[in-house]
């Protein structure tokens, strides 16, 4: 009898040796899944800035390029530059609106079924490739009408759109319903409340998302190559015309046989990365604002 | 605020003690009637939460709703003012008649409906704005622009909150006390000049001296408004309430639970000589 229970016993620290170990199996693999993640960040980041800092300067910044010269001379892609603030801003001005409006509509008025089906539309929306939209609007409108600034800001909002509705749900959802409740127990009709008490709770969220989406649609480049690719060099504002954007000027000037052109590429995904990381933290600081605001209301 | 001596001594058997300086309430067929209400059910879906309530609300008295946890009180107050028409699912059946006119009917607004008949919730949930702004706020939304100042004031007084507020009315009211922000929402209610008051457990949140100060407002507030509470407190019932509806859990044919109106009749009777076995067995403490 205390034969078998010594048995059983040691059995069973067999088999507790066994687990620990596997746990400690698995905690390792997960963190180094973990750090693997961190380290393809850090490769970029700093193959970006070992390639990029040397050509940085702020001639790329206010210069156009200069094609076929002899003479080495001070050119950059300042016509990249404008022709992203352009596009994007406008693609912002597009997607912003309707978004936030699609996700009033989405948490404030639509019905269970019709709620889950946005939302869905919205997910696949999102996973839609980006060439695939590129050709989208290709086929919309640059056939027949040539490529524009306005094109690929439409490409470039379809994008946008999932994003800033999602994110904007999100934080519609974290206003707390008794808000809602006080109002509409005035016998304030529901647009009025929506656009009164539960839009101003959500204003730091909805920030967070767009900034978001804005360092995402920054760096797309398939589908601005369909719609606004075709550029000259000058620096351009004029949304009826194509223009330059960084991502399709990286691609291009990569493509050149000139070594210069290359750190002028890299100098500008290293513009792109920083403009991105730092909209990324400025996003997260925003975040963590609103949500402490909306907690406090609560 | 000045407080009436009360006398705490008298309190032997039962549980709770019916105050005495209630005034008479006359017989109930001279009283005029604000709610007319027959046959009202409701469900979440397919689960039933009222059956078959009927009753009527008097005009400026209070009229509490009182029973255990689950017994559809506070489904049946917001059917008054249609608020459970937010909630996905909610059906409702029977007939609420306001002043006459059957406010379940389709072609009744329910913002309209919302606008003469008003809330007070049970969490207080000011606006997350300033003190005089949640107060103006409604009355600026509804169009009552003529002497703002004034009717903020005015409103804030009857929720006998203006001596503590006056001088920092443009301060957030989310940094009044759990009591002051109740009182705060009392007078947003009541600034747009509703017809009747729906209180959803006002006080339950509160603590015993907010909730005091609750209660003496119902008794000033009642000689302008009609008011309806639910409660889950049978001596607050008993204090501020002239007439007491006694809702109960009860079990279907097909074992589903829902709330049904056991026993409705003047307070002192409902705490004194119950006529049903239920009533009496939650009202002595017997039961829930």
């Amino acid at each position: 009898m205390s034969v078998h229970g010594l048995s059983r016993s040691q059995q069973r620290s067999d088999r507790l040796a066994r687990r620990r170990a596997v746990n400690r199996l698995m905690e390792t693999l997960a963190w180094l899944s973990a750090a693997l993640a961190v380290a393809v960040l850090g490769v970029v980041v700093w193959s970006v800035a070992a390639r990029g800092a040397g050509a940085l300067n702020l001639d790329l910044l206010t210069k156009p390029p200069v094609p076929f010269s002899l003479t080495p001379v001070k050119q950059g892609v300042a016509n990249a530059f404008a022709g992203t603030i352009v596009i994007v801003g406008l693609a912002t001005a597009m997607a912003l609106p309707v978004g936030i409006l699609v996700a009033i509509y989405v948490n404030e008025f639509a019905r269970p079924a019709a709620r889950s089906g946005i939302t869905l539309a919205l997910d696949v929306l999102n996973g839609v490739p980006a060439i695939v939209i590129g050709i989208f609007v290709f086929g919309l409108l640059v056939v027949g009408r040539g490529q524009s600034g306005l094109a690929g800001a439409f490409a470039l909002a379809c994008l946008m759109l999932p994003l800033v509705a999602r994110s904007t749900m999100e934080v519609l959802s974290l206003v707390p319903s008794s808000l809602r409740e006080a109002s509409l127990a005035l016998g304030v009709p529901r647009w009025r409340t929506t656009l009164s008490i539960v839009l101003p709770q959500t204003i730091g969220g909805v920030l967070t998302g767009t900034t978001l989406a804005v360092a995402r649609i920054a760096g797309e480049t398939a589908p601005l190559l369909f719609t606004s690719s075709i550029v000259g060099t000058q620096v351009s504002w004029d949304p009826h015309r194509a223009l330059q954007t960084v991502p399709v000027a990286i691609f291009e000037l990569s493509e050149s046989p000139d070594p210069a052109d290359h750190a002028r590429a890299w100098a500008a995904a290293l513009v792109l990365l920083v403009f991105i990381l730092f909209a990324s933290l400025g996003a997260r600081w925003l975040a963590t604002r609103s949500r402490r605001k909306l907690g406090a209301a609560r | 605020m000045t407080k009436e001596p009360e006398d705490v001594s008298t309190t032997i058997e039962p549980t709770v003690r019916v105050e005495t300086r209630r005034q008479p309430m006359p017989p109930r067929e001279r009283l005029e009637r604000v709610f007319q209400i027959e046959n009202l059910t409701a469900s979440y879906g397919p689960k039933p939460a009222i059956r078959n309530v009927s009753l009527d609300v008097y005009k400026n008295l209070v009229t509490a709703i009182i029973g255990p946890s689950g017994c559809g009180k506070s489904t049946f107050i917001r059917c008054l003012n249609r608020m459970n028409d937010l909630i996905p699912h909610f059906r409702q059946t029977g007939t609420i008649r306001y002043h006459g006119q059957d406010i379940l009917a389709r072609d009744v607004d329910p913002v309209a409906v919302r606008r003469t008949i008003g809330m007070v919730f049970q969490r207080p949930n000011p606006f997350p704005k300033s003190i005089y702004d949640n107060v103006a706020w409604g009355l600026k939304v509804l169009g009552m622009r003529d002497d703002l100042d004034g009717r903020v004031e005015r409103a804030l007084t009857q929720a006998a909150l203006w001596d503590e507020v006056k001088d920092r009315l443009k301060a957030s009211a989310l940094s009044l006390s759990g009591g002051q922000q109740q009182r705060l929402c009392i007078a947003r209610a009541i600034a747009v000049e509703p017809d009747v008051v729906l209180m959803d457990e006002p006080a339950s949140a509160l603590d015993p001296i907010a909730t005091q100060a609750i209660e003496q407002l119902m008794h000033d507030l009642k000689r302008s408004y009609s008011i309806v509470i639910v409660t889950h407190n049978m001596q607050q019932a008993a204090r501020v309430a002239d007439m007491t509806a006694f809702f109960s859990i009860s079990t279907g044919e097909e074992g589903e639970r829902f709330g049904e109106l056991v026993e409705y009749d003047a307070t002192e009777k409902i705490f004194t000589a119950p006529a049903d076995r239920r009533t009496e067995d939650y009202v002595t403490g017997r039961f829930g």
